[in-house]
């Protein structure tokens, strides 16, 4: 195919990202180095309350935003340098908590909690997934060829629903008397909070999540089993392999490429974890890195979005994201030179 | 000897099947569950006794019951819709649709079809039973609590009809979109074999990793001011981007532009590159040879990619509720505000409601698509 063909048909299609993805990303290199304000001005406003006989008057200092000739706030943008990451990071408290060892002090800085949080949460997930994954498939492939078409399809289910539908759904389970608290409770002749504390919260949402990641897991890893070479199969049967090493042995390095494939889209959506908070409304016990972004671009109570700091934030979500992934992707692609 | 050396022990047989019923009931129990909810009044929903939620005392007290007669009725008018559905229907429609609208002769047909069911559950349904019942006693008298006021509530008072409609708009948009551009450089990127095509395979796939919050911060400045900027390529009338449905599409498709060159890339991989090498020997230029050789085999893997642009704007809770005003809220982010506000359970019933209703669409896509999904999700990994 000619370049100009082939610029031809992949043109739009490069355009778009350039503008929606790398424009973008130029732009929040940019804002986290600089921030944009309104100018404020000071002034002498005097108010005066009808009174009798003469009026009374106070007279005060009010910082107002200055107005241009249209009646909008005027911005001024400042190069800032790491200001912003400074706010973000709060190094210094970091450090103070930290010397001191108090872990408690740590979970009381945002971004240390949100880091903390999504790792765990996604380092916890990852091997449920696999492991609960390679379960369903081994299970349905096991099963006859009349049940899998239904299996397929209510495993199908968790995986399409809304993520944050999906979380409400566990949460309306959980939240209050629900019918799986009363459960908990009747089984454990205990009463439970479970909304109360952070723990019993991260609990649920790694159920949530394993619950909507593994069918796509399974179905991927089901789809592998089908291509098991049979004949070595049989041949480890006539060694007198056991079942156990045949799945060790056989099934599961036939299946490595795949395991790596869920595993680094695992890793990608994990850490930006973000609609479990929402689902959860656990946003006062717990938070995650996309989240605390969302959060700075929200508007404020006085419409200020904080879009430096989020910029910020966003570039460290970034960095984190490259360090989970490099490891991986660099296996991915010894393996791809090695076979071509 | 192999299908004896490798039976299995029927101990094995049933802890795999018991396993599989577990996990079935696992996966669908929520969703289940949240349906029956959604059906009873606020106290039997959030009742700690799932006998009650299921049954519903209360809501029946209150006189919205289904009787056995009511129920029966209800199966037998199900069955016999779906039936009508998977035989009577592909025939209808293919007869009736003019060459290659096929897809259209669908939509209408899907949409009229809805339409049916709605005038047969909402209208003839209540009239039938509330005819019939009177005259049968005790099998005529209500068992099962159920009532639909929150769906009405949901629908009319809060105002979900439009955040509907404002879903329908961004997903259309998407699924258009980023398939027509999808496609072309899909194949383009199948074809070419080039150092470039494998840079951008790569790239297009560190694009994929990135948090979407850090995408939407590069936006929001630059769309609330849209206005200044554009203002002197435009004109007076810029306009401000932010809040408006076509630039959360154009967001959205960016976003999936990464996934679907990927995936439509390995689907053109698989239709022989002969096929249009020989029509490019009897003198078809690349486009000519893709619009009349490759456009008719590749509806497979563009309706498995659309499903998966579908799901990714549907499903959308970040970029929709921070680059959407209040007047244009998708569905999503308008029942997360309802759920944020709740006070009372009523409140809540109603939020149930509509995690419903957003839902069955994706309940019936499941259904109707499930090869395609499947094929979908096994494409992009088995081959690498």
């Amino acid at each position: 195919m000619k370049f100009k063909t082939f610029a031809a048909f992949v043109g739009p299609s490069v355009l778009i990202m350039l503008i929606f993805i790398a424009f973008p990303l130029i732009s929040v290199f940019w804002q986290s180095f600089n921030l944009t304000q309104p100018i404020y001005k000071t002034i002498e406003v005097e108010t005066c309350t009808p009174g009798f006989l003469t009026q009374t008057c106070t007279l005060e200092t009010q910082t107002i935003p200055e107005l241009d000739e249209h009646g909008e706030v005027i911005t001024e943008t400042t190069f800032v340098g790491l200001q912003s990451y400074r706010n973000v990071l709060e190094l210094d408290r970091f450090w103070a908590a930290v010397s001191e060892g108090a872990w408690s002090k740590l979970q009381t800085i945002d971004f240390w909690k949100a880091l903390r949080f999504t790792l765990m949460f996604t380092l916890v997930t990852l091997p449920l997934v696999v492991g609960t994954g390679l379960l369903i498939a081994l299970c349905i492939n096991n099963a006859s060829r009349a049940i899998r078409g239904p299996v397929i399809f209510i495993s199908l289910l968790p995986f399409v629903v809304t993520p944050v539908i999906g979380a409400l759904s566990i949460n309306w389970l959980f939240r209050g008397d629900g019918i799986l608290t009363a459960f908990l409770e009747w089984w454990t002749a205990k009463d439970l909070a479970l909304f109360a504390q952070a723990w019993t919260i991260e609990l649920m949402m790694m159920f949530y999540r394993v619950w909507h990641v593994a069918p796509f897991a399974a179905i991927i890893f089901y789809a592998g089993l089908q291509t098991v070479n049979q004949d070595s199969l049989e041949s480890a049967v006539i060694d007198g392999a056991s079942r156990w090493q045949r799945l060790r042995l056989i099934i599961v390095p036939h299946l490595m490429p795949l395991i790596i494939f869920v595993t680094i889209i695992h890793l990608m959506d994990c850490y930006r974890a973000f609609e479990e908070i929402v689902g959860f409304s656990s946003q006062g016990y717990v938070i995650s890195l996309q989240w605390l972004t969302y959060d700075f671009l929200v508007p404020d109570q006085a419409g200020n979005r904080s879009v430096s700091r989020a910029s910020a934030s966003a570039m460290l979500t970034m960095i984190g994201i490259a360090i989970l992934l490099v490891p991986l992707l660099k296996r991915t692609w010894r393996d791809h030179r090695g076979t071509h | 000897m192999t299908a004896r050396a490798l039976q299995q022990p029927t101990s094995l047989k049933i802890a795999s099947g018991s396993f599989l019923a577990i996990w079935s009931v696992i996966a669908a129990f929520p969703i289940f569950w949240i349906t029956v909810m959604s059906f009873k009044s606020p106290v039997d929903a959030f009742d700690s006794n799932p006998l009650n939620v299921i049954f519903g005392p209360e809501t029946v007290a209150k006189g919205n019951g289904l009787s056995l007669f009511d129920i029966v009725f209800g199966v037998v008018l199900i069955y016999f819709v779906i039936r009508l559905c998977m035989q009577r229907l592909p025939a209808l429609v293919e007869r009736h649709s003019p060459g290659g609208w096929l897809v259209l002769g669908w939509i209408i047909a899907a949409a009229l079809a809805g339409v049916a069911v709605i005038f047969l559950f909402l209208g003839v349904f209540p009239v039938v039973s509330n005819v019939v019942n009177p005259l049968l006693g005790p099998l005529g008298t209500a068992v099962l609590g159920a009532t639909t006021e929150h769906y009405y509530t949901v629908w009319f008072e809060r105002g979900f009809a439009n955040n509907f409609a404002n879903s329908l708009i961004v997903t259309a948009g998407v699924v258009t979109v980023s398939l027509t551009v999808g496609t072309l450089a899909g194949y383009g990127l199948a074809r070419s074999g080039s150092v470039l095509a494998f840079w951008l395979l790569i790239i297009a796939l560190i694009f994929r990793a990135l948090p979407h919050s850090v995408l939407v911060a590069g936006y929001l400045p630059v769309f609330i001011s849209s206005s200044e900027w554009l203002a002197p390529i435009l004109g007076e009338n810029a306009p401000t981007l932010y809040g408006k449905p076509i630039a959360v599409i154009a967001v959205l498709v960016a976003i999936n532009q990464p996934f679907t060159i990927w995936m439509l890339r390995s689907f053109f991989s698989n239709i022989p590159a002969d096929l249009d090498e020989a029509a490019r020997v009897d003198g078809c230029s690349h486009f000519k040879a893709f619009r009349l050789v490759i456009m008719p085999v590749m509806w497979p893997g563009v309706i498995t990619t659309g499903l998966f642009s579908f799901l990714l704007a549907y499903n959308d809770f970040l970029v929709t509720s921070l680059l959407l005003d209040a007047s244009n809220q998708t569905m999503v982010p308008a029942i997360a505000g309802m759920f944020n506000r709740e006070t009372t359970t009523t409140d809540q019933v109603v939020a149930v409601a509509a995690a419903v209703s957003i839902t069955a669409p994706l309940f019936l896509l499941v259904m109707v698509f499930q090869r395609q999904i499947v094929s979908g999700l096994t494409a992009g990994a088995v081959k690498g």
